[in-house]
């Protein structure tokens, strides 16, 4: 069954109102909740939320290791929750999987463990030493091939699980918390291999993950998860410039504004009780315009910058600004109307 | 001293060993096979296993359990009749071999159970996301990862079987045990006695030696 949407784009998965109820001492705990969603042929596609969210849930069972408890899900044109036993397995060899923990065989050489699913698949033997040859190179981990799991870095660990997973010719990369046992700059060069292996061979991945980070370096589409359910999702960019349910806000927060801000805000909101501390959002375009010029222009106003910031998602930049606008009662609440008119997301900040 | 050592009939001596020697192999290579296979059937059918399978598991419990309790020597006695049966008599080091199985397989078993919980769930997964089947995810992910303490369980095991080949030796079986009770005890000549232990000993370090090297050569952890 193949679905077009509007778009004209090819959905490869389609998870239908989906529940997953699993029984504890403690009576029934809906992990998952009435989910729907969407995604398309080629996209990278994150799933954020707290731990316990039901993100992990919902992932693992595009790959039949859950069943849902009702609905369905299809992915790449097979029905994943219903399909059993040899035909479910040959489904998992087209949506592969990479861990948090890397869940590499130690007892394996990096070689072998990436002919390990070409092995499970019955790949002859000449055509598997050719296939690990092309991916040790596609994941950058040239004479490496000998080392054992345990002799490599974490990052390594986890080029070798995504060289495992791509080797079958997958048509979906899950990638289940990849990035979080990882140290920043580490997690940088692993989204950006996932990215290029995005744009190269056109696969789609969807990622959980907690970090609002990996999202925006690499995700087209969010979905929001909060207590087993999708609270918000749509382009990542539109998110990042209105997000409105509150997790999502605070998610948003993670890349935008960091710790310190809130702290320095709270001094100058104490140092200026006169006129207003705004938060600027810019989008894409209209980061370009030259704002505070003529601002400064137009209006009898001081502006002081207090904090910047300019975040590069898949579609194009996203910035806030934090300025202190002081003069004439009057002039200042000009000057805002003046900056909302101009496309450019705002919020006066407010002491408290 | 000298005199001492011309009372040890040295080719005695080297016939025991070898009796020892071929009843300890023969019940090993038996043990691992009847160990693991029963080992894997208990991590297998047990709680979140893959084939999860609460009477049969029971029913392996159950059976490791009461084997794995009965004092050897006491297991070589009610083994008699099954012996007599399965042999046709109770002498030789043939007779000593279905109660040293016996007493040993099930000992190994949940050595070979201990192994295989001490693996990483998350690997199995991993290899279940990649769509192997049970029979690879047994050879190529379970065995394989639980290889080194496979094989210092079956260390364990193989020197406990020395020990009960001695204590099949007194009553009929042959090996060092025999012939450190006929020739040493009986006789009362200590010395041979002592020259039996030794022999014994050696055949356990080497045993350990061995076991341990291979222990280390496949661990790449």
């Amino acid at each position: 069954m193949e679905i077009w949407d509007k778009e004209g784009e090819h959905r490869l998965i389609s998870i239908k109102d989906v529940i997953k109820t699993y029984h504890s001492k403690g009576g029934a705990v809906k992990a998952v909740d009435h989910v729907n969603l969407e995604i398309n042929e080629g996209e990278i596609f994150g799933v954020i939320g707290y731990s316990g969210a039901g993100k992990s849930t919902l992932i693992r069972m595009l790959n039949g290791l859950e069943i849902p408890t009702t609905g369905s899900i299809n992915v790449a044109g097979r029905e994943v929750s219903k399909i059993k036993g040899a035909k479910l397995r040959k489904a998992r060899q087209e949506i592969s999987m990479i861990f948090q923990h890397f869940n590499l065989l130690w007892s394996r050489t990096v070689a072998d463990n990436i002919a390990f699913p070409l092995e499970i698949a019955g790949v002859p033997k000449p055509k598997r030493d050719q296939r690990v040859k092309e991916l040790i190179q596609l994941v950058g981990l040239d004479g490496r091939e000998k080392a054992f799991p345990s002799q490599l870095s974490g990052g390594q660990k986890q080029r070798v699980g995504i060289a495992r997973a791509l080797a079958n010719n997958p048509q979906v990369l899950l990638c289940d918390e990849a990035t979080s046992a990882l140290d920043p700059q580490t997690t940088d060069s692993i989204l950006e291999l996932l990215v290029d292996i995005n744009k190269r061979l056109g696969l789609t991945i969807v990622l959980i993950t907690h970090e609002m980070h990996v999202i925006r370096k690499i995700c087209h589409r969010v979905a929001v998860m909060e207590a087993g359910k999708i609270v918000e999702s749509g382009p990542v960019l539109e998110v990042f410039k209105n997000p409105k349910q509150p997790i999502t806000k605070r998610f948003v927060q993670q890349v935008t504004e960091p710790e310190e801000t809130r702290d320095t805000i709270d001094h100058l909101l104490d140092r200026f009780p006169h006129g207003q501390v705004v938060q600027l959002t810019f989008v894409g375009e209209a980061a370009e315009q030259p704002l505070i010029t003529e601002l400064i222009r137009q209006y009898e106003l001081t502006v002081n910058i207090l904090q910047g910031k300019i975040s590069q998602t898949q579609h194009g930049s996203y910035g806030t600004l934090f300025i202190h606008l002081d003069g004439d009662e009057r002039e200042v609440e000009k000057a805002i109307s003046y900056i909302s008119s101009q496309g450019v997301g705002m919020e006066v900040i407010e002491n408290g | 001293m000298d005199e001492f050592l011309n009372d040890i009939k040295w080719d005695k001596l080297i016939e025991a060993t070898n009796e020892t020697i071929y009843m300890t192999s023969i019940s090993v290579v038996a043990t691992f096979i009847i160990g693991l296979l029963l080992g894997l059937l208990l991590f297998l059918t047990g709680k979140g296993g893959l084939w999860q399978n609460r009477l049969i598991n029971f029913v392996i419990a159950a059976f490791v359990n009461v084997f794995r309790s009965i004092p050897f020597i006491i297991l070589i006695v009610l083994l008699i009749p099954f012996t007599r049966a399965l042999v046709g008599s109770m002498l030789g080091a043939n007779a000593a071999l279905p109660a040293l199985i016996i007493g040993a397989a099930p000992f190994y078993a949940r050595m070979v159970e201990i192994a295989l919980r001490e693996i990483d769930k998350g690997v199995i997964e991993a290899a279940q996301s990649m769509g192997a089947n049970h029979f690879q995810i047994i050879f190529k992910v379970l065995i394989p990862e639980s290889l080194p303490a496979l094989i210092s369980g079956l260390t364990v095991t193989t020197i406990s079987l020395v020990s009960f080949t001695a204590m099949a030796g007194v009553i009929g079986a042959g090996g060092l045990g025999h012939f450190a009770y006929l020739e040493g005890f009986q006789r009362n000549r200590p010395l041979i006695t002592l020259v039996a232990t030794i022999a014994i000993l050696i055949l356990v370090f080497i045993i350990q030696f061995i076991g341990d090297y291979f222990t280390k050569k496949t661990d790449k952890r």
